[in-house]
């Protein structure tokens, strides 16, 4: 029997910098000896579009896709994409989300409400089916440092520390993997995320 | 060297790279297009991006004929454009190496069928192969390429979505210099006329008959002995899946699944107590197991449609999910919006749909980013078929109603209509057509993630090269109206469809505008004067994203907005106004 697989969910809205933000966590994952998949759907304009990464790592992987009910861990860029996503958590997982709000074309052309009781609902869940849930809004901690599109850096930085990633060998990451024009930002909002 | 991140694409490329490829070919398709993107990085291997696919893999045979080895690939329906040649190539043979890659979709995750390629290898009698992983689809390159040479013929490499767009690590390796084969002219092996091609399909069959006995001592095909209680054949993505959800379970692991090993899968179904198949799509490995005798168990548990998973093969065989959804109280309750795509902001295909159906028009379409003008509440396309279908079918609309008569329009992409377009020009001007043919001409192969073509200007490897002028090659075909308008002027956009789809005489109009992802032209950005919006919702009739019902008013959201004005064209009460805070 291969021994445990960790399996992280990353969801967005297209635009988010989901891209860059697995790439870190790859980066990371491999310094730590890992074996890992990653597998993504690219395709039909994606801009404004629902994104998913699914990344699995462990001693040995198999899978490049995570099932529902699977995700040890959701990261999510957008709260609805943390709600759409949620049966794909496991009984205890957790939820890392950003609170920001993006509209889908369906709310914008008035055919849908945006629901109103996410944040309600995830934090009544919270301690239980899910099991631990980390809200932030990553928006404006990324601005904070910068650069909004860096939102997924500030939770890949917060998904690193919950799974006790030295902080050096993540930073030699965010080194490795973001183009030097855009690191200073990008290793802020990374931090901002590993410190929250 | 320490191992590397790679998708299936990227692997597929490097394959390519060690394995002494010194030319590559292709058109850009979902999940094929990142192999020839990658291959392009590399100095060694001359790389191109071709019309379409059938002349693809023709240039690619000519490479392979004069000596080198070659790699050429394509999406699953690529291979329906491709597969005149290569049905005669598997005749003729090859000089250098030669792999054809080819990706299916299953799932349609951006495509219009889920066909199964590995017909195409039966159909056409050359050996395919299917890696599991980023590894197996660098290393299986090197090994098609050695099969290629040794067997005399063509190779096919299947991928899927699920490997090409995956990543796992990758052991690189350095290229091999694998020299330019002498060129040999031989009429009796590369001309086929029916008296040669007789001799050759002889040698077909018997190369068939070693590449049988090939496939039961080949590294590809390998036994697993686990728990002999449950056994399973599979190839590609399903290995892993089969792996994940049945980690006792004995596999078969098969990787190159034409031709299949019979006396292997014979050996494996004697060892094993209850033996399953578990592959995507069509029942390819299923069918010929059966029809060895032997009892195995397939499409009645797994489906013919879409993909598989490692829950649904748990399920299925173990009679067990790994998991299941996670059930939260009140998720249900209430429908989550989809985020269904869209065209961007500033797209110059909005307002061509906008007045197509305006017009009320038929407009037979084509496939790219502008098949969403499909969708509500533009919903100005009537059909999208395949590549280049929308000029042919639109003269088929025409001749099959005399109702439709002056009232149909072709809408084909500028990278489409250089793949399949110029046929079917010819064809509405020889058999005295009327249609208007529109070609949304954005400069770029914009679905697949902007990819040069022969209107654009460069090549594959970034190089300047020849712009071939749409309007020229129309005019030359024998349209005497061709015209051009800018989509981002309604009034004169309709104008130039109302007059040309009347002329009564075969028209093009090129509606030319450079993709919005691609124009960083500051053009200004508008807002909504809410003392004069009356709230009419006219302007949501684009479908546009950067406008919005909020709470209160309608409103433009000054990050999404490009500036193309084309909502200004279209309220009646002046009431969107340059000017608005970027």
């Amino acid at each position: 029997m291969p021994g445990k697989v960790t399996s992280v969910l990353m969801v967005g809205v297209g635009g988010q910098g989901i891209i860059l933000a697995s790439k870190i966590l790859a980066r990371i994952i491999q310094k730590q000896g890992f074996d890992l998949k990653i597998s993504e759907v690219h395709g039909m304009a994606q801009r404004g579009g629902s994104v998913v990464t699914h990344l699995r790592f462990g001693e040995s992987v198999s899978s490049p896709i995570i099932d529902a009910g699977q995700a040890d861990y959701i990261l999510a860029g957008e709260k609805l994409e943390a709600w759409r996503w949620l049966p794909m958590l496991r009984t205890g997982g957790t939820v890392v989300t950003s609170t920001q709000e993006i509209k889908p074309v369906p709310v914008i052309m008035g055919a849908q409400k945006y629901p109103a009781k996410i944040m309600a609902a995830l934090e009544q869940e919270a301690g239980g089916r899910v099991g631990s849930l980390v809200a932030l809004d990553a928006l404006a901690l990324a601005s904070a440092c910068g650069q909004p599109r860096a939102a997924n850096v500030v939770l890949s930085g917060v998904l690193s520390r919950l799974l006790g990633f030295p902080p050096e060998a993540c930073e030699e990451a965010v080194r490795e993997v973001v183009p030097p024009r855009f690191l200073a930002e990008n290793m802020r909002a990374f931090r901002a995320g590993y410190q929250y | 060297m320490g191992k590397v991140l790679m998708t299936g694409n990227e692997a597929i490329a490097r394959g390519a790279f060690e394995a002494g490829v010194r030319f590559a070919a292709a058109y850009p398709g979902t999940p094929s297009t990142e192999i020839l993107e990658n291959i392009a990085r590399y100095a060694e291997i001359d790389a191109q991006w071709s019309c379409n696919e059938k002349v693809a893999l023709e240039v690619g045979l000519g490479a392979a004929l004069a000596g080198s080895r070659v790699l050429v690939a394509m999406k699953h329906v690529g291979v329906n454009v491709a597969a005149d040649p290569l049905m005669t190539l598997s005749y003729t043979g090859i000089n250098g190496g030669l792999v054809l890659v080819a990706a299916d979709d299953p799932g349609m995750h951006s495509s219009q069928n889920e066909q199964d390629s590995r017909h195409y290898a039966r159909l056409g009698k050359v050996p395919m192969l299917e890696p599991s992983d980023s590894q197996e689809a660098k290393d299986m390159v090197a090994a098609a390429l050695d099969l290629s040479e040794e067997f005399d013929t063509p190779v096919m490499l299947k991928s899927s979505t699920r490997i090409s767009h995956a990543q796992s690590l990758v052991a690189l390796g350095d290229r091999r210099d694998v020299p330019v084969k002498p060129y040999v002219k031989d009429a009796k092996k590369y001309v086929m006329i029916p008296a040669f091609g007789r001799l050759r399909h002889v040698v077909v069959e018997e190369r068939m008959a070693r590449l049988r006995e090939l496939a039961d001592r080949s590294p590809l095909n390998r036994i697993e002995w686990r728990d002999r209680s449950v056994g399973v054949i599979c190839a590609g993505i399903c290995y892993q899946y089969v792996r994940e959800a049945l980690p006792e379970a004995s596999v078969l692991k098969i990787g190159m699944c034409y031709p299949l090993p019979a006396g292997l899968i014979k050996e494996f179904a004697a060892g094993t107590e209850k033996l399953y198949v578990v592959e995507e799509l069509d029942p390819f490995m299923e069918e010929q197991i059966k029809a060895m005798g032997i009892a195995v168990r397939g499409k009645e548990l797994f489906p013919l449609v879409g993909e598989i998973s490692p829950n649904m093969v748990a399920e299925k065989i173990a009679g067990r999910a790994l998991s299941g959804r996670l059930e939260v109280p009140g998720h249900s309750d209430e429908p989550i919006p989809m985020r269904p795509p869209v065209l961007c902001p500033g797209c110059a295909h909005r307002g061509v749909f906008y007045i197509l159906r305006k017009l009320k028009l038929v407009a037979s379409g084509d496939i790219g980013c502008y098949t969403l003008g499909c969708l509500p509440p533009l919903e100005g396309m009537d059909t999208c078929i395949c590549m280049g279908a929308s000029i042919s079918g639109a003269l088929g609309l025409e001749k099959g109603n005399p109702d439709l008569k002056g009232k149909v329009v072709g809408v084909i992409g500028d990278s489409t209509f250089f793949h399949s377009g110029l046929t079917g020009i010819a064809d509405i001007v020889y058999n005295r057509g009327t249609v208007l043919t529109m070609v949304l001409d954005n400069r770029i192969t914009a679905m697949t993630g902007h990819q040069h073509h022969p209107g654009s200007g460069k090549t594959l490897k970034g190089d300047p090269t020849v712009a071939i002028d749409i309007g020229e090659v129309c005019r030359a075909l024998g349209v005497k109206r061709v015209s051009e308008v800018d989509p981002y002027d309604l009034a004169a956009l309709e104008k130039a469809i109302r007059t040309e789809v009347s002329a009564g005489e075969p028209s093009v109009l090129v509606v030319r505008r450079p993709c919005a992802l691609l124009d960083k032209s500051a053009k200004g950005i508008y807002y909504i004067d809410t003392g004069k919006c009356i709230d009419c919702g006219l302007c949501m009739k684009l479908g546009c994203p950067a406008i919005s019902r909020g709470d209160e008013a309608m409103a433009v959201d000054a990050v999404l907005c490009t500036g193309c004005g084309v909502c200004v064209q279209v309220c009646k009460k002046e009431a969107i106004v340059k000017g608005g805070q970027s």
